[in-house]
């Protein structure tokens, strides 16, 4: 009886650390395959377009609501000590350092990191990924790499489009609607935001651009070594569900990291 | 020599688990030849061509290939050694998001310096040969099984392979295309001359190809040098294999 727990304890750490071990060989041979020449240039195009262009009108309208809460919040809390002229910085710095950063990264977990994990697992169940290693054709340099330099593109880029259009939403709130002096919203902001904030968003949206695929596609190519992972559809599904809730996880402790770090 | 082994197995053991699915498998695969592996399905078939391939490593034992044991290779050994290699998956493994041209380029566009006008050329000479023409700008999913297995079996013949491999080729098709892909292989390795590897379910049929049957059974293997060897084994598991799968179609040799 105890002896069945123990030997069930220990098979379970075993497995957390095997696979531990697998995420991180897969961390460097993707890392390593876009090093690897020839260079997929076309590859690396379309991949932007899937995880980057297409993304935009979601992080437009995510952009500008979240724009326009703060502008609401933003007012409604300043207000209070009579200070609402701070209301541009208050926003801008909010977007920069902390929501742009986390919420665009949620938000290409949730549309592009579970494409990725789906799109990997089919191709591990039907053995796409074993004709390409036996083709002698790295499946990392190949396909997975340009994912990952995609990503990394992508999801500053995205993430500074956010900012803006969230800047724009704040200013949409607080002075069309609430009435702030629209002079005070943006030299407010041009005083308080240094070079400082906006290089902290920069690093969150690389570092976190780098977990979506890390554990995204990481988890769609070992998707056959998944513990109690099912098979076939089923098992891709409910990997592709763990990988974006663990990414989204990731994203928001290491969003605390990096600020406790970088403050 | 003709029945020299270009590739051996000595005491393979792999498990998955506790599952023990090969308990010290030692096999020989001739050169030129063409050598059937047969056993009921879960029996560990299709994991002996992965470690044949590489694609997973054994607990023990070595695996030659032209002499040099591919377990111990690095990476970069063994992708030259898969130069050689061709194989069709069961489901075929075409690649989806690219359509049959691409695929059927796929190895051309990756392994080798032509220019593009030489590789069209050549993928439109080989769909020609296995009856692919009009398809190139189909996708995968918009093919039937009998068409994957061809754009499958087109796409790894494109670098003439010294070895194919073939998992379970007719399984999931009607007797019809079945013929159709052994008439393919019949001709394909009448032309190239490729060592075959060939994992099958179709018995007896398969055993016309066959130069060598090899069946799998319980972890262990037994060779034997002619298909009709086979029905004349003593081992009890073979025998209920071949009582189970043949039937009463060798049954009267067998009391002769
Ligand atoms: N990657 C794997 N992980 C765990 N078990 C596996 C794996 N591959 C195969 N097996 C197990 O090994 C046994 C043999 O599988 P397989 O070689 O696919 O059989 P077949 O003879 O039908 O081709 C099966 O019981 C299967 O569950
Ligand atoms: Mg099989």
């Amino acid at each position: 009886m105890v002896f069945n727990h123990i030997e069930k304890i220990g098979n379970l750490t075993l497995y957390y650390v095997e696979d531990l071990g697998r995420m991180g060989v897969f961390l460097f041979r993707t890392v390593a395959g876009v090093f690897k020449r020839p260079f997929r240039f076309a590859a690396l195009v379309r991949q932007v377009r899937l995880i980057g262009a297409d993304s935009f009108p979601l992080i437009f309208f995510t952009a500008g609501f979240t724009g326009l809460v703060l502008g609401l919040q933003g007012y409604y809390t300043l207000r209070k000590f009579g200070s609402d002229g701070m209301l541009g910085s208050a926003v801008a710095l909010t977007l920069l350092r902390e929501l742009g950063p986390v919420l665009t990264a949620l938000m290409v977990a949730g549309r592009a990191g579970s494409a990725m994990c789906a799109e990997i697992g089919i191709m591990r169940n039907t053995e796409q990924l074993d004709a390409l290693e036996c083709m002698a054709v790295d499946p990392f340099r190949y396909m997975i790499s340009p994912k990952l330099l995609a990503t990394l593109i992508s999801v500053p880029l995205l993430t500074m489009i956010f900012n803006v259009v969230g800047i724009f939403g704040g200013y949409l709130a607080g002075v069309e609607l609430l009435g702030v002096n629209p002079g005070a919203y943006f030299s407010g902001m041009e005083l308080s935001v240094i070079g400082k904030d906006i290089n902290l968003g920069i690093i969150k949206s690389v570092v976190f651009a780098l977990l979506v695929v890390w554990i995204c596609a990481g988890r769609g190519y070992f998707v056959h070594q998944i513990r109690n992972a099912g098979f076939g559809a089923e098992g891709v599904s409910r990997v592709t569900t763990q990988a974006v809730v663990l990414s989204s996880i990731a994203i928001l402790v290491w969003d605390y990291i990096l600020t406790a770090i970088l403050l | 020599m003709s029945n020299q082994p270009i590739i051996q197995l000595i005491d393979v053991v792999k498990s998955f688990g506790r599952q023990r699915v090969l308990d010290g498998i030692n096999m020989n695969i001739p050169i030129g030849k063409t050598t059937v592996i047969a056993g009921a399905s879960g029996q560990g078939k299709s994991v002996i061509l992965k470690l044949i391939l590489g694609l997973l490593s054994p607990d023990s034992g070595r695996i030659l290939v032209e002499g040099r044991d591919i377990v111990t290779m690095r990476s970069k050994e063994l992708n030259e050694v898969r130069t050689n290699f061709g194989v069709l998956f069961q489901g075929a493994a075409l690649l989806d998001s690219l359509n049959v041209f691409d695929n059927v380029a796929l190895p051309l566009e990756e392994r080798t310096k032509l220019s593009q006008q030489e590789i069209s050329d050549k993928v439109i000479s080989t769909l020609e040969q296995f009856g692919l023409v009009g398809q190139e700008e189909k996708f995968p999913a918009q093919l039937s099984g009998g068409m994957k297995k061809r754009v499958g079996l087109a796409r790894a013949l494109m670098l003439h392979p010294k070895f194919m491999f073939f998992d379970e080729p007719t399984t999931g098709l009607d007797p019809e295309k079945s013929m159709e892909i052994y008439h393919l292989f019949y001709e394909t390795q009448q032309r190239f001359g490729y060592t075959s590897i060939i994992v099958s379910h179709d018995i007896p049929k398969i055993f016309n190809l066959a130069d060598q049957v090899v069946v799998l059974n319980q972890g262990k293997v037994e060779s034997f040098n002619h298909p009709d060897e086979i029905q004349l084994s003593e081992v009890p598991q073979i025998k209920s294999f071949v009582k189970n799968t043949m039937g009463y179609l060798y049954r009267s040799s067998e009391l002769e």
